[in-house]
């Protein structure tokens, strides 16, 4: 698997995150190489191992269906680059 | 009197309540030392006001004769992965800078209740992203070592590199670190003190900024393993927050700390013995097996088939929980805001990211953002899943014919800043004795072992079975206890 500048701005694309032409130029060949290495991983034969699920055997606990610390808004908002309203501040995403 | 800041966690605490010295001139003198360190870089914050509260709040209580609390006026550094209330908290990134939580991690709310003191937060790699220290938004940390006869700065290891620096420079007697891929013991490993990785669920993530849930765990660094015990035990413990948080009690790790291995059997992986690794490192193994014969255990070749594939499976499950945990920082809720002319939200997630995070950041995002797209998700993801079984299958098996594993920590001593920085994967690799472990769950530490030829410690590992942590506890003090580690660093800062 080869991975060319095209899929790295399409990958960078899809983690949000802004890429020039030559961050890609740049990125591709490093990328490749640690894929390239990762890819040694195929030699193993995994077809009776089931994927690992949970590191230590622990089952998900439930907790009662109650708000246990509501009524921040303050505290929410307060590490808001900005915010107005009570609300935090997008730029508009409807016309 | 001599320097209270020679003094560990245990001799300081057992010296405040016994009066020996007072809280405050502890505090005071760690405050100083921390103020005069600036060309180690391994604060990112200071907090002082911190450190003094809690000594007087020790101070206080002696006087009115109430029963100290375990760790009353022990000042410490907190790694700055660590949410801290009113306190920036960064992950040493551009994204979180000014970043102030409302909220306490659940380690470190403990380790005040516990009566600790906090110095400052410690820089780290961004994110934990790292091995070195070279890849925080605040500047590299350097180490207090340096080669025999050179000048030249070296890494601290990482991601626990602040942590690592500062215990050895004697700026604090202990602090927090986390554990990803080895984290915690690579970094004690490289400056010649000791770290625990206690296993998985045993501390709480709550709080601590996330880079691959399914490894992170956090633990202690301090100057000895009876510190680390100590430590661990006010940091351990069940957290309703934490899904993933094992509901047991913890331990008295300290009171059953015994470094008679008796009766036990340790194994040696075959495996760990790679070509390429430098004579001295195997010499230093070699040692540490005589040392643990001689405190009475009996020595078992173990075969953990699968290491060769630990690295790789953990640089797949590693970058694509990071590309998960990491999507949180969009400029909208807390941190940076990066917002061009007439962008909209879309380009302003994607101009955010790509001015908040670091070079290393967005290399595992990427990666991590690449095995889990469509078409890929099973050749990567599923596949370094399935490997991850079979590496957790390798040491349930070797644990039926063993209590614990030695082996080295890493595969080299500390090397010099920008040694390895220009190539990812060859820095990648100097974890590779510490990730299957991670990758299994299991406990986990490092103790100094020796020097390399050019005055460098070299740090011995002990693996455990789940929940064992007193085992690789014990083992470590019998290490210790042999090894007679008191070599330390010229104070050049």
């Amino acid at each position: 698997m080869s991975v060319d500048t095209a899929t790295v701005k399409k990958v960078a694309s899809l983690a949000r995150i802004a890429i020039t032409d030559a961050d890609a130029e740049r990125l591709a060949p490093e990328l490749n190489n640690i894929l390239g290495w990762i890819e040694q991983l195929g030699e193993v034969d995994t077809s009776s191992v089931q994927p690992m699920t949970a590191v230590i055997p622990n089952t998900l606990r439930l907790r009662q269906d109650v708000v246990t610390e509501g009524g921040q808004r303050d505290a929410v908002l307060q590490n808001a680059p900005q915010g107005e309203h009570g609300f935090f501040t997008v730029p508009k995403v409807v016309e | 009197m001599s320097d209270v800041t020679d003094l560990g966690v245990a001799e300081l605490r057992d010296g405040i309540r016994g009066g020996k010295f007072s809280a405050r001139e502890v505090a005071d003198a760690f405050v100083i030392k921390v103020s005069r360190a600036k060309a180690l870089n391994a604060f990112i914050v200071e907090t002082p006001e911190h450190a003094l509260a809690a000594a007087r709040e020790a101070d206080e209580a002696l006087a009115r004769g109430d029963k100290l609390k375990p760790l009353a006026g022990v000042p410490i550094g907190m790694k700055d992965l660590f949410c801290t209330k009113g306190v920036q908290t960064t992950a040493a990134s551009h994204i979180l800078e000014g970043f102030k939580p409302v909220y306490e991690s659940t380690v470190s709310q403990k380790l005040w209740d516990a009566g600790a003191g906090m110095l400052g937060k410690l820089n780290l790699d961004q994110f934990a992203m790292g091995s070195s220290n070279e890849t925080s938004y605040f500047g590299n940390v350097i180490s207090p070592w340096r080669k025999q006869g050179s000048n030249a700065s070296l890494a601290p290891g990482g991601s626990s590199g602040g942590s690592s620096s500062a215990v050895a420079a004697r700026l604090c007697p202990g602090a927090t670190g986390t554990d990803t891929g080895g984290s915690i013991r690579q970094p004690a490993a490289f400056v010649g003190i000791s770290g625990i990785k206690p296993t998985y669920g045993r501390c709480s993530r709550y709080g601590v900024v996330a880079f691959a849930s399914s490894l992170d765990q956090a633990g202690p660094m301090a100057r000895d393993v009876r510190d680390c015990a100590i430590l661990l035990e006010n940091m351990a413990g069940f957290d309703p927050k934490d899904s993933t948080s094992l509901n047991l009690p913890v331990p008295k790790w300290e009171e059953l700390l015994s470094g008679d291995l008796r009766g036990k059997k340790i194994g040696i992986p075959k495996e760990y013995r790679l070509d390429g690794t430098p004579p001295e490192i195997l010499a230093l193994w070699d040692q540490g097996i005589e040392w643990v014969k001689d405190a009475g255990a009996e020595i078992v070749e173990v075969s953990l088939p699968h290491t060769k594939y630990a690295l790789p499976a953990y640089y797949i499950i590693a970058p694509a929980e990071a590309s998960s945990n990491l999507a949180r920082y969009d400029g909208v809720r807390y941190g940076l805001r990066d917002l061009p002319e007439g962008a909209n939200l879309q380009d302003m997630y994607a101009a955010t990211r790509a001015a908040g995070f670091g070079d290393e950041v967005k290399r595992r995002i990427l990666i991590g953002t690449y095995v889990l797209s469509a078409g890929f998700y099973d050749a990567y993801f599923t596949q370094a899943s399935k490997v991850r079984t079979l590496i957790a299958q390798d040491f349930e098996n070797a644990f039926t014919v063993c209590d614990l594993i030695l082996t080295p920590t890493a595969p080299s001593a500390a090397f010099a800043l920008g040694e390895k920085s220009a190539d990812p994967l060859a820095m990648y690799l100097n974890d590779v004795f510490t990730v299957p472990s991670s990758l299994a769950g299991l406990p986990a530490m490092s103790v100094p072992g020796g020097l390399d030829k050019d005055g460098l410690p070299l740090g011995l590992q002990i693996i455990g079975k789940p929940l064992d942590e007193q085992g690789v506890l014990n083992a470590g003090l019998a290490i210790e206890q042999r090894a007679g580690f008191a070599a330390r660093p010229d104070a050049w800062w």
